[in-house]
């Protein structure tokens, strides 16, 4: 019975917070937008067996008439993709100089990497426009030192979607990197080098593959939310960018139409299951090894 | 018995496979190892004894490359590896943390350093899986580190650094997380894979008895010296000083002024009222110079009445008996309030033991029993 109670709580917590609202965001993705308060129909004020036979799958049928929708997922999934490979090039490196870094620096160290967190995250994304923009700081920078004549067009292009992404989500593929290569016994390495192995091959058939871990881990922490990003493609992408999460936000806000954001919603979510349903496998086979 | 006849160490004509020369090695302002010199001969058991910081393990990682010399040169086979990096000496490791590759299995931990010599695969195979023969993994070769014993690692470890077939093998502390039985065990493990072999082993440990056990010579350092350099019975039977007598094994001292008395024979003059001590001594003394006798308990036999004719004996009262099962150890307080151990054998059952404490007894020894010892 205390076994019960235990389990019950995170039960509760996610099916109050998780399952109750998909459910309600699936059921308005069956229905039929109306001009009313809340803007669908049908509604619970209709009767339970008139609410049931209101719903039909037609947002759903509408996403895969317009090309619009499925290139937006395209893209999205290109662009997370691309992202995430980009923040693990640029992670891995600072994960490893961390957990390489003497002892006494390395709370220092994980304190500069959790820093920007203190600042709000639209304030930061605002900061990058400051940077990118034709007359920002790079630009300036850039045209000071002579290594361009004219400004480079960063902002409002995929790029700078590229940067935020990367400049936002770093810490998430930091910190499950630094926390596997942190528990690396560094007498492996020596023990590789002492078998044969130069520096670099010791890195990549040892290091590298006891991080793995690490890195699936990060990847997925980069991949998963960027995936449905909104605020970074809005305020750094330009037209020419195409993602899911302002599609999303477009739909909802702009036309008002809230079954076919809804619809958006949960095909991203049936997106998004498969790498998570992926990482949860990883962390079991990890468990049991 | 094998030893009397390897002692490579006396032939002149023999090159050393491992020389030090005038070694030193400092970490900052730390001296580690201090001016040192020795030879180490192919198909020794080399043992490096000492309690930790002595350098011991500094000493093997130079061997092994891990650390640079700060001054001095090591050869291996008559040439200075200064130069060489870890991975282009004949020389393997095997880690006090085993350091096995845990997302590899036992046949791929110890085909690891066979793999980056680029030999063909049946080769690989075929030398695996003498290894796992020789160290008796066969079954295991399929298992994850984590999924085999303490023991079981410890013969993986072993197995991997010898698959190259190294000229020289160092092991660090390597059985210093295996359970007391299971350490004695490998002990004589360790000296058939030697023989075997024919690899040459250093071997770095805190343990003297390991140390005494396996080795074909051990070296006895501290502070970043070698003290002493001997076979096990050479250390344990003539120390070359205080410290190395004290570190190995359980040891009286007595420290008196040695006067001559006939051919390589001291008395002894330790103490008011005492009769001198009668000890011999190859080593020359100077008259009234001060000097340490170094007697090990179970050299000194305790009896009830006094013998009539010891060349040392001295009265005293029993302080504390040390039941060892097979031993006891009587601690017998002298007159002058000094302990001295004895021991003996527990030839009788206890109930006839017929010595308790606070009996006055008399304890006895020959003056060739100690050895007497200048600093």
């Amino acid at each position: 019975m205390r076994r019960f109670a235990l389990i019950a709580i995170p039960y509760t917590w996610l099916l109050a917070l998780f399952l109750v609202p998909f459910l309600i965001v699936f059921k308005i993705s069956l229905s039929d937008i109306a001009l009313a308060i809340p803007p669908y129909t049908p509604t619970m004020k209709d009767g339970f067996a008139a609410l049931i036979q209101g719903l039909d799958f037609e947002n759903f049928v509408f996403l895969t008439t317009d090309d619009l929708y499925y290139k937006a997922y395209l893209s999205s999934l290109q662009i997370a993709l691309i992202s995430t490979f980009l923040t693990l090039l640029v992670g891995y490196p600072m994960a490893y100089g961390m957990a390489r870094a003497p002892q006494e620096w390395r709370a220092t160290l994980m304190m500069l990497v959790i820093l920007p967190f203190w600042t709000s995250f639209l304030i930061r994304v605002y900061a990058w426009i400051g940077i990118l923009s034709n007359e920002g700081f790079l630009n300036q920078f850039l045209l000071w030192t002579g290594l361009i004549s004219d400004p480079l067009t960063i902002l409002n292009t995929n790029t700078a979607v590229y940067i935020g992404i990367v400049y936002t989500y770093l810490p998430f593929m930091i910190l499950p990197i630094y926390a596997a290569l942190d528990r690396m016994d560094d007498s492996l390495i020596e023990a590789a080098e002492d078998l044969g192995c130069s520096r670099l091959s010791a890195f990549w058939l040892v290091t590298v593959p006891l991080s793995k871990n690490g890195i699936i881990a990060g990847c997925f922490l980069v991949f998963i939310p960027a995936l449905g990003e909104f605020v970074i493609p809005s305020l750094l992408g330009g037209s020419g960018t195409l993602m899911i999460g302002k599609i999303l936000f477009e739909e909802f806000f702009n036309n008002r139409d809230w079954p076919v954001a809804s619809a958006v919603a949960v095909i991203l979510l049936l997106i998004l299951i498969i790498p998570i349903v992926l990482f949860q496998r990883n962390q079991q086979k990890e468990a049991e090894a | 018995m094998n030893t009397s006849v390897f002692a490579p160490w006396n032939d002149p004509d023999e090159k050393p496979l491992i020389r030090f020369k005038n070694v030193t090695k400092r970490f900052g302002d730390f001296l580690a190892i201090d001016d040192l010199t020795q030879d180490i001969y192919a198909k020794e058991f080399f043992a490096l004894l000492g309690p930790s910081g002595c350098g011991k393990t500094t000493m093997m990682r130079m061997l092994a490359g891990f650390e640079t010399v700060t001054e001095g040169t090591i050869e291996l086979a008559g040439k200075d590896i200064a130069a060489v990096p870890p991975n282009q000496r004949a020389v393997n490791m095997m880690f006090q943390s085993y350091a096995l590759f845990p997302h590899l299995s036992v046949y791929d931990n110890i085909a690891f350093g066979l793999k980056r010599d680029k030999l063909p695969k049946d080769r690989i195979d075929a030398r695996v899986a003498e290894m796992l023969k020789l160290t008796r993994l066969e079954k295991f070769a399929r298992r994850k580190p984590h999924q085999i014993s303490g023991g079981q690692r410890q013969r993986v470890a072993l197995a991997r650094s010898l698959a190259k077939g190294p000229k020289l093998l160092l092991l660090d502390e390597p059985l210093g997380a295996l359970d007391k039985k299971l350490r004695q065990e490998t002990q004589f493990e360790l000296m058939d894979i030697q023989e075997t072999t024919g690899t040459t082993f250093v071997i770095v440990t805190h343990d003297q008895e390991e140390a005494m056990t396996v080795a074909s010579r051990v070296a006895v350092m501290d502070e970043g010296r070698i003290i002493q350099v001997a076979t096990p019975d050479g250390i344990y039977e003539t120390p070359n000083s205080v410290y190395v007598a004290d570190f190995i094994g359980d040891v009286n001292i007595i420290t008196g002024s040695a006067k001559a008395a006939g051919e390589d024979k001291y008395f002894v003059d330790w103490g008011v009222n005492q009769a001198p001590i009668l000890a011999t001594s190859e080593r020359p003394f100077a008259e009234g110079q001060e000097c340490h006798l170094a007697i090990r308990p179970e050299k000194i036999s305790i009896t009830k009445d006094k013998p009539d004719d010891a060349e040392n004996a001295v009265q005293g009262k029993v302080l504390d008996i040390a039941y060892l099962g097979n031993l006891s150890t009587y601690h017998v307080q002298l007159p002058g309030g000094q302990v001295i151990k004895a021991q003996t054998a527990n030839t009788r059952r206890l109930s006839r033991r017929g010595i308790t404490w606070e009996d006055p007894v008399w304890i006895r020894w020959n003056a060739t029993a100690g050895v007497l010892l200048e600093k």
